[in-house]
């Protein structure tokens, strides 16, 4: 493990206040570094105005902070430009955006399929599901292996000339499970789909590239890779964004408007209607910087060690069933169910010895009913847990056990 | 030491629970469902004139919600319509015997909620 992880838990204000809390639900939300809180502060406190707007020099300056987060973006994802990045309120308003894009765009028409799988969150099955449902589109979901990972397999025979949209997430926020998204990337564009993948979990724990995963589309929120809430990033390959309608209307989003009608400006402002997260922009950007500076592979070494000890530890508890990928293919993500304890009072035991848990379907009701249980117990890791938290996890599901079996 | 909130009468309602089974055909048949957690609770109800002859449930949830209904049951038999409508909230607190925090609440009031809706609608 590296030795610099005091360093990185230093980063962030939260523990200074809470430094025993064994904070192990950051696949709801991550924790925010100092530098992401100044620079959103800065904004307020020194230059707050309007973007793309005034002509006085705060102004001048949101413009430029706020392009820059643009700019910043498209390096993290390896976009090929910043026109192909889309500034949302998070990965859920990107995903209805697309959406609605993809509607109003024509690109489907009925009889045509959309294909997903059965273990993403209700922010991308969701709005697909009532998409197929207007457009007399059907839905298709790919089933999982018992290894809790994609059938493959299936993906080949269910992928074919009807296929007009393929969503895959990059990693599961319940299993932890890391998709071989450029596979199926490459599946869909071979029968000429489209490709959309959600990365809301995997971000910040993986490289995420664009252009090597081979995706049209991508997705993902700022709160789950130590940026605030309330702002996402819909990239879309520059092409497609050119020739697509836009998802929402308002302002800062057209060209000309007459008594009838409008023309949109040029992308990526033709899909940011109204006025944007402005410091929420410059705090993801922070936050993309950041990590970059971290090393990656050791974030990944660390996190998977981390990983692999919570898995050992729970499963050698009596009566305790993870439900979790094997490192390295996970982001850190261990779900489980404890025989005769139901998840809601595994996580409340836990509450009180400062174990922060998530019990619940985590969004995700297909995935859940797949696995034929109602709710899990999840717990997430992240670059500033310890060996200490997982620890306290084990013991609290001990606990658990003792008061209830 | 007891637990404050898994007391044992509590654990013991959560594990071998009161009244849980159909009653087909009933005269009320109430739903309840919290979403977030995935606790499931449908109360039965059958009456011999104004009076609650029989009470049952059936569900999946957490120690709290299946006590609650385990409890619940237990001390509707015998109840009028306009008594089932009369215990109220606090009546469900006062059953359990523990301290309800507000993220419980809904669990605590899981079958509480179904009377209340099954006997509105009769």
């Amino acid at each position: 493990m590296t030795t610099n992880i005091q360093n990185i838990r230093g980063d962030f204000p939260i523990f200074h206040s809470k430094p025993d809390w064994a904070y192990l639900d950051t696949a709801a939300t991550s924790q925010m570094p100092q530098i992401v809180l100044d620079q959103m502060s800065e904004y307020h406190c020194a230059y707050r105005a309007s973007v793309h707007r005034g002509l006085y020099r705060e102004a001048v300056r949101v413009t430029e902070a706020y392009e820059n987060a643009r700019a910043v973006l498209a390096r993290f994802l390896n976009a090929a430009s910043a026109e192909e990045i889309v500034f949302t309120s998070g990965a859920t308003g990107a995903s209805n955006q697309l959406v609605h894009m993809l509607e109003y765009s024509g690109i489907l028409k009925a009889g045509d399929e959309i294909l997903t799988t059965q273990m993403e969150h209700h922010a991308s099955l969701l709005p697909l599901q009532q998409l197929a449902a207007r457009q007399g589109v059907s839905l298709v979901l790919v089933p999982l292996t018992r290894q809790y990972a994609i059938a493959y397999k299936h993906t080949e025979e269910l992928i074919g000339p009807a296929t007009k949209v393929v969503s895959i997430m990059l990693a599961s926020n319940v299993l932890g499970t890391i998709n071989n998204v450029k596979r199926i990337a490459k599946q869909a564009h071979d029968v000429g789909a489209i490709v959309v993948c959600d990365a809301t979990a995997a971000v910040g724990h993986l490289p995420v590239d664009v252009r090597a995963l081979g995706v049209d589309f991508l997705y993902l929120s700022g709160h789950k890779m130590l940026g605030p809430t309330g702002i996402g990033v819909l990239y879309g390959q520059r092409e497609l964004l050119q020739n697509m309608e836009p998802g929402a209307y308002g302002g800062g989003m057209v060209e000309d408007v007459w008594r009838d009608g409008a023309s949109w400006a040029v992308s990526p402002h033709r899909f940011e209607a109204g006025t944007p997260n402005i410091a929420g922009a410059i705090g993801l950007a922070a936050a993309a910087r950041y990590l970059e500076g971290h090393s990656l592979t050791h974030m990944r070494t660390y996190i998977e060690a981390l990983t692999t000890l919570a898995q050992e530890g729970l499963r050698a508890i009596p009566g305790v069933h993870v439900f979790s990928a094997a490192a390295p293919k996970n982001v850190g993500i261990i779900s489980f169910v404890v025989d005769g304890v139901h998840p809601h009072d595994v996580a409340e035991i836990a509450a009180r010895h400062n174990v922060a848990l998530r019990a619940g379907h985590h969004c995700a009701l297909p995935l859940h009913k797949a696995l034929g249980i109602s709710a899990t117990v999840r717990a997430s890791v992240y670059l500033y847990n310890t060996k200490q938290d997982i620890d306290a996890l084990v013991r609290v599901v001990e606990e658990a056990r003792s008061i209830f079996v | 030491m007891e637990d404050a909130l898994y007391k044992a009468r509590i654990l013991d309602h959560f594990k071998h629970p009161r009244n849980k089974r159909i009653i087909d055909p009933a005269d009320v048949e109430s739903k309840g469902v919290n979403p977030a957690c995935g606790d499931t609770l449908t109360l039965y109800l059958k009456f011999d004139g104004d009076a609650v002859a029989d009470v049952a449930f059936v569900g999946a949830g957490c120690a709290i919600s299946q006590a609650a209904a385990s409890l619940l049951t237990e001390k509707l038999k015998g109840l009028t319509r306009s008594g089932l409508v009369a215990f109220a909230e606090a009546d469900m607190y006062t059953l359990l015997g523990i301290e309800v925090t507000e993220g419980r609440k809904k669990c605590a009031l899981l079958a509480w909620r179904a009377l209340q809706d099954g006997v509105r609608d009769v």
